[in-house]
C-alpha cells in the first residue's frame, strides 16, 4: 500500500505514532493515532471521499477546515466532516455518495440546560492576533475567554516553518512561525484570567447580545461579552476556473494543513496559482515537504507577495509565470494536469498561449478576505465589538500580532484598568507591519572582492529587520524609524568575523558570505538552506544559482554545517570563482519545468465553470441570470441555490460578485448575499444541551 | 389631459411576495394592465423566502379550507401547467398527540374537518408509527394525519410566478416603495413613490407585515401586525421522513411547533413564540435553536445528529382573530386587500391571488361569496381560530 505520510522533514518534528487499523470501503488500513480521518486516508493515497449527489461528480478535501462538507464521509454509520474527526481503530469508513442516511436512534438523549456565562472580554480567535490581545488583557489582569476552533493555539502560525519577517522587537521577527505559536501560547498561559478554550468554534453573535459557542466540539454555550474581540482571521478567496472542484484542488490553508499538521503528502507534482506571499510561502513548504513544484502562475505583471519569497521560490528550481492565469484543472476523478495561458493587460487570456502540465494537485492562493461577520453582527447588534488581524484588515501575520496587542490594551483601558494609553509609536509600527512591499531597487554587490564579505540578495522595501540585530557587531544596518528600508552592509571587507549569524537568521534566505581569506581566487561562499539534512552533504556537485534562480554553474559542496542559532537553517558552503561568487544566491532543488508542457490542452469552457461548489451551480447559469437582469444575489441564489450550501456562501459570494464585475454591472447596483448563523454545520443535539462527549 | 401610458395602470399591486406575486399574475391572465411596486430589490425578499414551505387544506374554517384545497391544486399541477419545478411533495401533514388534551383537540377538530370532506383521519400510536416510524413510541397516543396536504419552496414558487407575471406583461418596479397615496372622494387616484406618480384603476394591498403601514397611506387603520417567528434548516440527508409533524403542546416560550423533510432532503423547522414577538425584529436570538431542537429531539430522537446550517427569523402578518383579510377596503372602492395572512401567505397565495384577480374584475363565484363571509375586511374580528 502506498503510504504519503511525511517520515522526515527539515524544520518540523515527525512524531512517533502508534498505529491503528481502520477500514475504508471494507478494505483494511493502517491509520496513525490522533490523526483526523481525512489526514488517514491521504496517507493511505485516497482523494475521493464520495460523490456529489446533483451531478455525480467525485467530491474530496477541499478547506480542511470545517467550513464546507466536500469531505463528508461514513464512519461507523454517521455522516461526518473528515477533515474534522478523529479516526478510530476499528473505524468503518465508508464513501459518502449522495445524501447520507441519517442514523438511527433508539431513545431521547438526556438533556442538561445550555450554560450561560458572562465575562467582561471574549476573544474569538487564538491566532497571532488574539494571542496577542490576550497576552496584554492577562498583564491587565482582566478576566477574558478566547475561544478557538482549533486543538491548538496560534492558529495559521501553527502551519508556518519559515521564519517570520517584521520587526525584531514588535513580533519576534526572525523566529519561525510555529516558535511564535508556542512562545504566545507560554505567554498567555502564564496568566490566570485568561481562560482558554480549544476545540471551540463560535457560531453565532445573536441580536440579544450572547454569543453562541460550541464548546470542545460538543456543548453548545452562550457566552454574553461585555466587549467582544473578534481575531478570526481571514478566509481565502476561491477561483472559478473549469475543474476547480476536482479532488486535488486546494487553497493554500488546506495544503498546508495537510503537510505541515497532518504530515502527509497530499501531492507529488503541485500546480500553485497566485503569486502572493500565501502562494509563495506555500510552494516553498511543498519543497521542504518533498513536493514538487510544477510551477506558479500570478495574473499580475509581477508577484505580489515578498520579492525574497519569490526569489526562493525561483532559486529553487520553480518556474514562475507572471502575467498568466489557470484556465482549467483537467481530469475526471481527480487532477490529472493544468492549462494556463498568458493574460492581457485587462486579465483576459490570449488565445494560442495556452499551455497544459502534468500534475496531480492545484493550490489556490488568490488572496483573502477578513471573517468579519461576526464583528459586523455584533456591531448591528450594539454589542461593544473590535476587531484584530486579519479579520480587521489582510496583511502579514506579523502585523496581526501587532494589531493584536494594540487592541488589548485599548479594550484593557476601556475596562477602566489603570494602564497606560496605547503609545502613539504603536500605531506607527502598526501601520508599516501593515505596508505591501514597497519599491525594488537593483540588487548591490560589494565593490570589493577580499576578506569576508556578507552579501545582501534583499533589494526591496519590505517591513522586516531581524539582519540588523543578528551581526554581533551591528554592521548590517536597518533604518531603525522605518524598517521597511533596504538592509545595508556598513563594514568593510576586514570587519566581518564572518560568524554566518545573518545568513542563517534571514527569513528570507537572501543573505550570503563571501570568504576571501584563504583563496582569494576561489572564495568559499556560505548559502542558507532548509531542507532535509541527508539530501545534502560534503563533496555532492550541486547547482548554483543567482537571485532570480539562474543558474550560475555546478560547485561541489565543501562542508555541510549549521552554527549554534541556526535553528534548523543549514549553511552549505561551496567555492566559486570569484566573478560569480558574490551572486550565488541559492542551490538548485528541483529541476525547473519537472513536467514539460503538454502537447495537447483541454480547451477551457468558462460557462462550466463551478461557481457555487456546495450546490455545483455553473458559471454559465449565474451568468445566463445576470444578463436577463438579475441584479440581488439572494434572487440568484433563490433560483439556482448558489450559496444555499453548506459554507453559507462564503466561498462563492465573491465569485459571484466577480461575474457581476466581468458583466460591466457596477457594484452598487447589486445585492449582496444575506449572512445568516451559525458558522458551521452543528447537531441538533448540540444546541439541545444533549450530553456528549467532549472531542 | 390624457394618462400617461408609462405611469397609469389597470392595478397597481403592492408587494412582490406570497400573495402580491400570483395576484400580479393572475390579475394579468384576466387581461390587465398590472404595475407591482416593491421596496425591497427583488421578488419574494420579504417574508416569503422565509417561510418553511408547508401547504395543508386542513383547516378548520370553511374559507381556508376552500382555498387551500384550490392552492394545493395549483401546487400540485405547477410543472404540467406552469412548466416550473416548484419541489412540490404531497407529503401530508401529521398533528401528534402525547396527552389526552391533545387528543381530544384533534378527535374534535377532526370531525370539523371531515365535515369539510377532507381526507384526514386519526391514527393510534402503532398506525401513526407505521407513517413516522421515527417517532418516538414512548407515551405515544396516535395523531392526526392528512396525506393530501403537502409542502413545495417558497421561494420557487413565487419567483415561477414572478417569471410568468413578466410574461404577461407585468411590471415589476423593485426597490420603489411608496411614499404617499392621495385618496379622493372614497378613491385612491394615485400612488406618490421616489420615482413617479401613478395611477390605477385598481390597487391591491399585499404588503404582508407592512399591509397597516400601506393601510394608513391610504388612510385606513388595518388590524395587522407582525409576529416574529423563527425557524432553520438543516444539511440535507437521504430521505427517511414523510410528512410535515405538528406537534401543539405548548411549552414554556412556545406554542407549538413543526417540522418535516424537504424533497430535497433537508430538514425546516419552524417555531411558535410564547408569549408573542411581536414586531419587526428579525435579528437571530440565542434562545430559539436551543428551545427547538430539544423538542424536536423529544418527538424525533433520531434528528439529534442532524447538522443545522442556517437559521432566520420571518414575520407573520397576524389578524387579531387569526383568519386573513380579502376583500375591498371599507370607505376605498378601489383598495382590494390581500392582507393578514397570518404566517400562511405561502399556502394561500395560489388561491388568494385568483380570487383577489376575480373580485377585482368582479367576478367573483358563489364559493368565493361564501369564503369572503369569512374574511371580509369588514368583520368583528372577534371570534378564534379552532387551531392556529
Amino acid at each position: 500500500m502506498p503510504d504519503f505520510r511525511i517520515k522526515k522533514h527539515p524544520i518540523l518534528p515527525v512524531p512517533e505514532r502508534k498505529n491503528i487499523q481502520f477500514t475504508w470501503q471494507g478494505k483494511s488500513l493502517t491509520a496513525q493515532e490522533g490523526e483526523t480521518i481525512s489526514a488517514a486516508l491521504f496517507a493511505n493515497g485516497i482523494r475521493i471521499f464520495g460523490h456529489h449527489p446533483k451531478d455525480g461528480s467525485p467530491l474530496g478535501l477541499f478547506c480542511a477546515n470545517g467550513q464546507c462538507s466536500q469531505c463528508m464521509v461514513i464512519a461507523n454509520g454517521s455522516p461526518v466532516k473528515s477533515c474534522m474527526e478523529l479516526i478510530q481503530p476499528g473505524m468503518d469508513v465508508q464513501p459518502n455518495d449522495g445524501l447520507p442516511a441519517l442514523p438511527a436512534v433508539d431513545a431521547v438523549p438526556e438533556f442538561a440546560p445550555i450554560p450561560e456565562i458572562d465575562v467582561p472580554v471574549l476573544i474569538i480567535g487564538g491566532g497571532p492576533a488574539g494571542l496577542s490581545a490576550a497576552i496584554e488583557l492577562g498583564k491587565s489582569g482582566i478576566q477574558t475567554l478566547l475561544v478557538d476552533d482549533k486543538h491548538k493555539l496560534g492558529g495559521k502560525l501553527v502551519l508556518q516553518t519559515h521564519r517570520f519577517f517584521g520587526s525584531t522587537d514588535a513580533v519576534y521577527a526572525g523566529t519561525r512561525g510555529i516558535d511564535i505559536a508556542t512562545r504566545l501560547e507560554n505567554e498567555v498561559r502564564q496568566y490566570h484570567s485568561v481562560d482558554i478554550w480549544l476545540q471551540s468554534t463560535c457560531l453565532a453573535v445573536f441580536s440579544d447580545k450572547k454569543v453562541g459557542i460550541l464548546r470542545d466540539g460538543v456543548q453548545y454555550t452562550l457566552v454574553k461579552p461585555q466587549i467582544l474581540l473578534v481575531a478570526s482571521g481571514a478566509r481565502e478567496k476561491f477561483l472559478a476556473f473549469k475543474g476547480n472542484t476536482l479532488p486535488g484542488v486546494y487553497g493554500a490553508g488546506a495544503f498546508q494543513t495537510l503537510v505541515n499538521r497532518d504530515l502527509v503528502r497530499p501531492a507529488e507534482k503541485l500546480f500553485i496559482v497566485g503569486g502572493g506571499n500565501v502562494g509563495l510561502i506555500a510552494g516553498y513548504h511543498a519543497l521542504q515537504a518533498g513536493i514538487g513544484v510544477v510551477g506558479l502562475v500570478e495574473a499580475l505583471p509581477e508577484c505580489g507577495g515578498y520579492k525574497v519569497h519569490k526569489d526562493k521560490l525561483a532559486r529553487m528550481g520553480v518556474p514562475i509565470y507572471t502575467s498568466h492565469t489557470i484556465l482549467s484543472a483537467n481530469g475526471t476523478d481527480k487532477v490529472e494536469s493544468v492549462t494556463i495561458a498568458q493574460v492581457d493587460s485587462h486579465f483576459a487570456p490570449i488565445p494560442g498561449t495556452e499551455e497544459s502540465f502534468e500534475c496531480d494537485s492545484v493550490l489556490i492562493a488568490v488572496g483573502l478576505d477578513p471573517v468579519n461577520e461576526f464583528y459586523l453582527k455584533a456591531r448591528d447588534f450594539g454589542i461593544e465589538a473590535l476587531s484584530a488581524g486579519d479579520a480587521e484588515e489582510i496583511a502579514e501575520a506579523s502585523a496581526a500580532i501587532f494589531s493584536g496587542k494594540i487592541k488589548g490594551r485599548e479594550i484593557a483601558k476601556m475596562l477602566g484598568s489603570p494602564v497606560s494609553d496605547v503609545p502613539p509609536v504603536w500605531y506607527k509600527t502598526g501601520e508599516i507591519l501593515k505596508s505591501k512591499p514597497g519599491k525594488t531597487y537593483f540588487e548591490q554587490f560589494p565593490d570589493l572582492a577580499e576578506g569576508v564579505m556578507p552579501v545582501i540578495h534583499c533589494s526591496q522595501e519590505i517591513p522586516c529587520n531581524p539582519c540588523a540585530g543578528l551581526c554581533p557587531n551591528g554592521l548590517i544596518i536597518v533604518d531603525k524609524k522605518d524598517i521597511r528600508s533596504v538592509p545595508t552592509f556598513i563594514g568593510n571587507n576586514y570587519c566581518c568575523a564572518g560568524c554566518e549569524r545573518c545568513v542563517a537568521g534571514c527569513p528570507g534566505l537572501a543573505i550570503t558570505l563571501v570568504d576571501y581569506t584563504s583563496n582569494p581566487d576561489r572564495p568559499v561562499v556560505s548559502i542558507p538552506y532548509e531542507f532535509t539534512r541527508d539530501v545534502i552533504s560534503a563533496k555532492d556537485i550541486v547547482i548554483v544559482l543567482d537571485t532570480q534562480g539562474q543558474k550560475l554553474g555546478s560547485l561541489e559542496v565543501i562542508d555541510v554545517h549549521t552554527i549554534p542559532s541556526s535553528d534548523r537553517t543549514m549553511i552549505v558552503q561551496v567555492a566559486a570563482d570569484r566573478e560569480i561568487a558574490p551572486h550565488i544566491a541559492g542551490i538548485l532543488i528541483q529541476e525547473a519545468n519537472i513536467t514539460h508542457p503538454m502537447l495537447q490542452y483541454v480547451k477551457h469552457m468558462t460557462d462550466d465553470t463551478i461557481i457555487c461548489r456546495c450546490e455545483h451551480v455553473t458559471a454559465g447559469e449565474i451568468r445566463r441570470l445576470i444578463r436577463d437582469g438579475y441584479r440581488d444575489i439572494n434572487e440568484i441564489k433563490t433560483v439556482t441555490r448558489a450559496g444555499m450550501g453548506s459554507c453559507g456562501g462564503k466561498t462563492c459570494s465573491p465569485l459571484i460578485q466577480r461575474l457581476f464585475k466581468e458583466e460591466g454591472v457596477p457594484y452598487n447596483e447589486v445585492t449582496g448575499p444575506s449572512r445568516r448563523p451559525p458558522f458551521i454545520e452543528v447537531p441538533l443535539g448540540s444546541f439541545a444541551g444533549e450530553k456528549r462527549e467532549a472531542k | 389631459m390624457t394618462p400617461n401610458p408609462d405611469t397609469t395602470f389597470d392595478a397597481i399591486v403592492i408587494g412582490a411576495g406570497s400573495i402580491g406575486t400570483p395576484t400580479a399574475y393572475y390579475l394579468a391572465k384576466s387581461g390587465l394592465k398590472v404595475l407591482v411596486l416593491e421596496s425591497v430589490p427583488s421578488v419574494g425578499q420579504g417574508s416569503n423566502k422565509r417561510a418553511i414551505g408547508g401547504i395543508r387544506a386542513t383547516h378548520s374554517d370553511p374559507a381556508k379550507i376552500a382555498l387551500c384545497l384550490r392552492s394545493i391544486e395549483i401546487f400540485s399541477t405547477f410543472k404540467e401547467q406552469f412548466g416550473d419545478d416548484i419541489e412540490w411533495d404531497r407529503c401530508g401533514y401529521a398533528f401528534v398527540a402525547y396527552r389526552d388534551l391533545e387528543e381530544k383537540t384533534l378527535k374534535n377538530l377532526l370531525v370539523t374537518q371531515k365535515s369539510f370532506g377532507l381526507n384526514i383521519d386519526w391514527y393510534d400510536a402503532q398506525a401513526f408509527s407505521e407513517i413516522i416510524p421515527d417517532i418516538n413510541p414512548n407515551g405515544l397516543i396516535g395523531g392526526t394525519f392528512s396525506p393530501e396536504d403537502g409542502s413545495a419552496s417558497p421561494l420557487l414558487t413565487n419567483h415561477a410566478y414572478y417569471t410568468h407575471a413578466v410574461e404577461l406583461g407585468v411590471e415589476f418596479h423593485f426597490v420603489e416603495p411608496i411614499r404617499a397615496m392621495d385618496v379622493q372622494n372614497g378613491k385612491i387616484r394615485s400612488i406618490t413613490t421616489d420615482n413617479a406618480t401613478y395611477s390605477a384603476g385598481i390597487v391591491v394591498n399585499c404588503a404582508g407585515a407592512w399591509a397597516a403601514d400601506v393601510g394608513k397611506l391610504a388612510g385606513i387603520d388595518l388590524p395587522v401586525r407582525p409576529d416574529s417567528h423563527e425557524a432553520a434548516i438543516t444539511e440535507p440527508v437521504a430521505r427517511f421522513l414523510g410528512p410535515m409533524v405538528v406537534d401543539i403542546r405548548p411549552a414554556p416560550g412556545s406554542t407549538n411547533y413543526y417540522f418535516y423533510q424537504h424533497i430535497t432532503g433537508q430538514i425546516i423547522f419552524c417555531i411558535t413564540p410564547a408569549p408573542n414577538a411581536w414586531g419587526f425584529d428579525t435579528r437571530e436570538t440565542s434562545s430559539y435553536l436551543p428551545m427547538v431542537s430539544r423538542r424536536m429531539i423529544e418527538v424525533m430522537p433520531r434528528l439529534k445528529n442532524l447538522r443545522v446550517r442556517r437559521t432566520w427569523r420571518g414575520l407573520y402578518p397576524m389578524t387579531p382573530d387569526g383568519f386573513p383579510i380579502f376583500g375591498w377596503a371599507p370607505g376605498i372602492s378601489n383598495f382590494l386587500l390581500g392582507v393578514g395572512l397570518c404566517g400562511q401567505g405561502f399556502m394561500l397565495g395560489p388561491a388568494g391571488g385568483e380570487l383577489l384577480a376575480r373580485i377585482a374584475q368582479n367576478a367573483s363565484t358563489e364559493n368565493d361569496q361564501m369564503i369572503l363571509k369569512y374574511v371580509s375586511p369588514e368583520r368583528k374580528f372577534e371570534g378564534q381560530e379552532l387551531l392556529k
